[in-house]
Formats: C-alpha cells, structure tokens, sequence
C-alpha cells in the first residue's frame, strides 16, 4: 500500500459514520453471496392453505407470507437480487455519465452545450414518471428494471464530472500531452479518467443508494419481475394481500428494515467520503 | 437583472419543453408490437373492426402525418382517449389535479416551516443532541422507501389504533348536512397522508438549512454584528437567516421530483384520488394515453416551477441580480 492510500484508509478507520456503512454494507453483501446457498428460496414453492399467513416461529423465523412461503429464505434471495439490481444499475449510470461529463468538458463547445442540454433535461424531469413509463413500455423483466433505473440515473454524475474535467484539462500535463499530438480518446482515458476517477467513486456511492430504492419503489408499484424475489417484489405482495390490515408485521417490516440499513449504509459511506474528500467541509 | 439572461432562461425551458413533447410521442410510439393489439384485447377481432379502430386512432396515415396530428393535439388540449374511461384524456385527469394539489400543498408548507425550525435549531446548537437527533432522522428518511413509511403509518393509526380512515377522500356513502361536516370529513382523511409527505421532505429541508446557516454563520459580516455587540439573537435573525434563506428556494425545486415520486406512491397507499393514485391505476390497466397525458402535464409542471424558481432566485440574491 502506497503512503497516501495508507493515510486514507487510516482517516476512513477512524471515521465513525464511514466503518458504520462499510460494515453494515459487508454483511448485506456475504449475505447476497453465500445466503441462498444456505437458505435456499423458489419463488414457485408454494406451500399448502395451512401455511398461509403464520406468525413467527413453528420452524418459521419471520412467519410466511400469503402464499404460504418462507419470509425469512424470501428475505435472503431478496438480498441478493435487490444489490444485483442496485450494482448493475449503478454500473450503467455511472458508465454514462462518466462518458458524457467527461466528453462534454473536454471537448466544450456545440458538444458541450447539446449534451448539456440532454443532461438538463434528464435532471429536471421528475424521475420516477419518467422510469414508470419506461417500465411500462419495456416491459417487466429484470433486466429492463435494470436498464430503466441506469438510464435515468446519470445526469448528476455526468455534471459533476463535467466540472471536474474542466479543472483537469487545464493542468501542465494534459497541455503538454496535447502537444506531443496525441489523440482525444487516448488523453481521455488515459490522463482525465485517472483524475475525475475519485470522485466518480464518490458518486457511485450515492447513486446505489438511489437505485436500490428506485428497484423497491418500482417493483412496489407492479412494475417488477414476477419471478425474482427482489425485496420490492415481497412488498408489493404484501401491499396487494393487505398485509397492513391483517396485522402480519412479519411480512412487510423485515424488506423495508433491509431496504433502509442497505441504503442507509450507502449514504453513509458517501457522506463520509465527502467530508474526507472535502476539506473544507471537515473544518467547519 | 439583465433581460437577456432571462430570456435565455426561458428559452432553455422552452427547448426542454419541446423536447419532452417529441420525447413522449416516440416513447409511446417506438414500443414493441402493434398499437393495436394494445387497445383492442380481442384477437378474433373482424379485419374491418381493425381497420375501423385504426381509422378512428389515426393509425393508418404516415407516420410524419400522425406527428402533426399530435402536435397539434398538444396544442389544443387534445391528449387522446383513455382505453379505460373511453373518455378524452383531460376530463379523466382534470378533476384528479385539486386533491393532489390540495395534499401536496399543505405537506410542503408543513415541511418548511418544520424544516427551517429544525435546521436553525440544529445550526445554532451544533453537536447537541437535537442536532445530531435531526440528522439521524434526515438520514433514516432520505434511506425510507416512500410507500414503506405509508404502510406502517396505515398499520400503526389506521388499523391498530383506528384514529383515522384507511383510504380515499371522504367516507363512502356519507351525507353531510353542511359544508363544514364536509370539509371535516376531507381533513379527517388528509391527515395521514399530508403527515406521510411531511415527513419525507423535512429531512431534506431541515439538513439544507443546517448546513448553509452553518456557512453563513461562519462569514466575516456575523463576526463583524457580533463584535458590534448585537445580541446572539438579533445577529442570527437580522444578519444570518436572510442569506441562509437563499438556497432553500433552490432546493424547494429541487425536490419537486421527490415530491412526485412521493405524491404517487402515499396517494396509491392511501388510495388518494389524485394525480398520482390515477398514474399507478392507469399504469395497470395499461391505459397509456392517460400515462402519457399525466407525464406530459407532470413534467411541465416541474419544468415551469423550476424556471420559476431560477427568476425568483434572481430577483431575490443581489450578488446574482447584478
């Protein structure tokens, strides 16, 4: 480990907000990889009328739900599809916006100002309408809630990016590679990608968090994969068997408890990241 | 304020605008699958029935021809027939707008008022325990699927403690002998869901106003009124909150996309007659024209506010107006 990776980790070690998350994060993560192979989940095996609904206990450890199945195993595959979703989303938002901020401030002029534009209209139009009827046209599956929660994700990301890219194109060495006649492409990866790279990290975090509650809330509202057993799918059944007025606390607490610790978790990390990364933000 | 930065401002509202206008006609049209097969269920339909139903959507002319058609809709009011209601669009979504207006507004004002108390409170004793409290609470709401926090608001008052009704507007089948009873029936059902959106947005608003009256507690002018001999007080309210004031205009617009996405999952858990209960229901019968109407008026909505907001913002800083 380099000196300055060193003193980073040591400032994260001691950042109580930031071990919080990390911590909390890595569990819900060894729970997404090795629960399934413990508890295993089918979202096809239903069980018999006589295990509709019960409470906790009886070889349950949080009760079943209205058909019959296991809450707990349902909460463990939940897991790890709810973070898959949340990941790969991420993954496209941040691919996007990164190339977009990224283009859009090195190259300036008309490109920056139509791709702007774009970005614009993307941070202004209210998020959830808007990936709504993209679901709805697509179509559910999981990968087209994927899809739709990336694309509609970037805009923040590609600003930032943009901002930083401008600061970086201005140093010596970006000059000086210009100079040296090297192409648009090669100065892009190789000397602002390093540079913006932190901050797009940073970015990552919070976007995450955000995909991960776009996945619940749009599975909530009957835009989900009937045949993933994502935490948005279990309350979206709960909601529809009316689990609220039959008192069966068992099946819609624990994935809104997940769903809360997972992204509370990402915003912790991304608001410690911020105020390490941030100096003055420390001083105050 | 120099007029041509407000004209340039309206214009990029206006190109937005646009934009979403030829947006949304290529997102409902580019779909998969024959339109058809999507307002008529029936496959035994008669090849004449088909035509006539093509006829009649406009379906059968180019597609350049069916785009004026639909400009020129927008234009007019002319949103298209819903395939459930088979009524125009605007006479299914108009009445919708006054209780989505209605909850809406009074959670927002709740949230500001509550918001800026919070945040000023919590500034103005950093490290006690209402600050941090304020933050934990701002933390776990920013992190609480909207519709989650319904659920267990429906849990908590409506079905164990039944203090107030589970869902819609007013009680089903009451006569009332006066506008007062009425107009107590409504509140009795607004509370719960205007509490819902209260909660989701005074996180939001209390953290802004913390950490600007932070900065601005920070700036050499307080140091100045304090070293005048002003009172801890006075210097807060004459000298700090004006400035501090300033970047809660911009998050109020900010937020109006999480106002959205609140609006339609508190009014779908609490089957609220509005704008956003209509989308969710639309969105299962996939009625698309009314998808696409409530989309189209949403986003320009939001659009508008927001240039609002930015002239607003103009005329109020004046660091910016000159």
């Amino acid at each position: 480990m380099s000196r300055k990776s060193k003193e980073t980790w040591e400032t994260i070690r001691h950042n109580t907000m930031a071990m919080t998350g990390l911590i909390t994060l890595g569990i819900f993560i060894i729970i997404a990889i090795f629960g399934p192979l413990i508890v295993p989940f089918d979202t096809q095996d239903y069980g018999t009328a006589a295990d509709i609904l019960l409470p906790p206990g009886n070889g349950h450890l949080l009760g079943t739900d209205d058909m019959g199945r296991d809450v707990f195993a349902n909460l463990i595959a939940g897991a790890r599809i709810s973070m898959m979703i949340g990941a790969l989303a991420t993954l496209i938002s941040m691919g996007i916006g990164t190339l977009i901020g990224i283009s859009s401030g090195f190259k300036g002029g008309k490109t920056d100002l139509v791709l702007m534009r774009i970005t614009d209209f993307f941070l202004v139009i209210p998020w959830l309408p808007l990936m709504m009827v993209l679901a709805a046209i697509l179509g559910t599956s999981i990968w087209n809630i994927i899809f739709v929660i990336g694309i509609t994700g970037w805009a923040g990301t590609a600003r930032v990016v943009r901002a930083q890219t401008l600061s970086v194109k201005e140093r010596p060495f970006v000059e000086r590679t210009i100079s040296l006649g090297a192409g648009n492409w090669h100065i892009m990866i190789r000397h602002i990608l390093p540079n913006v790279f932190p901050l797009v990290f940073a970015n990552t975090v919070l976007t995450a968090a955000v995909a991960i509650v776009s996945e619940t809330t749009l599975s909530f509202l009957g835009l989900g994969d009937v045949n993933t057993a994502s935490w948005g799918m279990m309350l979206h059944y709960a909601f529809e068997c009316g689990a609220t007025s039959l008192g069966a606390y068992w099946y819609y607490l624990p994935p809104g408890i997940c769903v809360i610790l997972v992204v509370l978790a990402f915003t912790l990390i991304g608001y410690a990241f911020d105020e390490i990364m941030n100096p003055k933000l420390k001083k105050r | 304020m120099k007029s041509s930065s407000v004209l340039q401002k309206i214009l990029y509202a206006l190109i937005t605008i646009i934009f979403v206008v030829i947006f949304n006609y290529f997102l409902f049209r580019v779909l998969p699958g024959d339109p058809i097969s999507m307002i008529m269920r029936n496959p035994k339909a008669s090849p004449e029935t088909i035509a006539h139903i093509r006829a009649s959507y406009g379906l059968d002319k180019p597609w350049y021809v069916q785009f004026l058609i639909y400009m020129k809709g927008m234009f007019t009011g002319d949103f298209g027939t819903s395939f459930v209601y088979k009524k125009p669009v605007m006479e299914v979504i108009g009445p919708k707008l006054i209780p989505t207006i209605l909850m809406l507004g009074i959670a927002e004002i709740i949230a500001i008022i509550i918001g800026i108390y919070l945040g000023v409170l919590s500034a103005w004793k950093r490290g006690s325990k209402l600050d941090v409290g304020t933050l934990c609470f701002s933390l776990v709401t920013y992190s609480m699927p909207t519709f989650w926090l319904g659920m267990i608001m429906v849990a908590v008052f409506c079905v164990n403690l039944q203090i107030f009704p589970i869902r819609g507007m007013t009680t089903a089948g009451a006569f009332y002998d006066s506008g007062m009873q009425y107009a107590g029936d409504v509140i009795h059902h607004l509370i719960l869901p205007v509490i819902t959106m209260s909660i989701l947005l005074i996180g939001e608003y209390s953290l802004t106003m913390r950490n600007t009256l932070i900065d601005v507690l920070s700036e050499d002018y307080i140091t100045t009124a304090r070293a005048k001999g002003f009172k801890e007080r006075y210097v807060l309210k004459k000298h700090a909150m004006p400035n501090a004031m300033l970047p809660m205009v911009t998050i109020i617009a900010i937020n109006l996309g999480l106002v959205v996405a609140g609006a339609v999952q508190i009014e779908t858990i609490f089957s609220w007659p509005g704008i956003g209960n209509l989308m969710y229901e639309s969105l299962s019968a996939r009625d698309y024209p009314v998808l696409q109407g409530i989309f189209l008026i949403v986003t320009v909505c939001v659009i508008l506010a927001n240039l609002i907001t930015d002239l607003i913002y103009d005329h109020i800083d004046p660091r910016v107006r000159n």
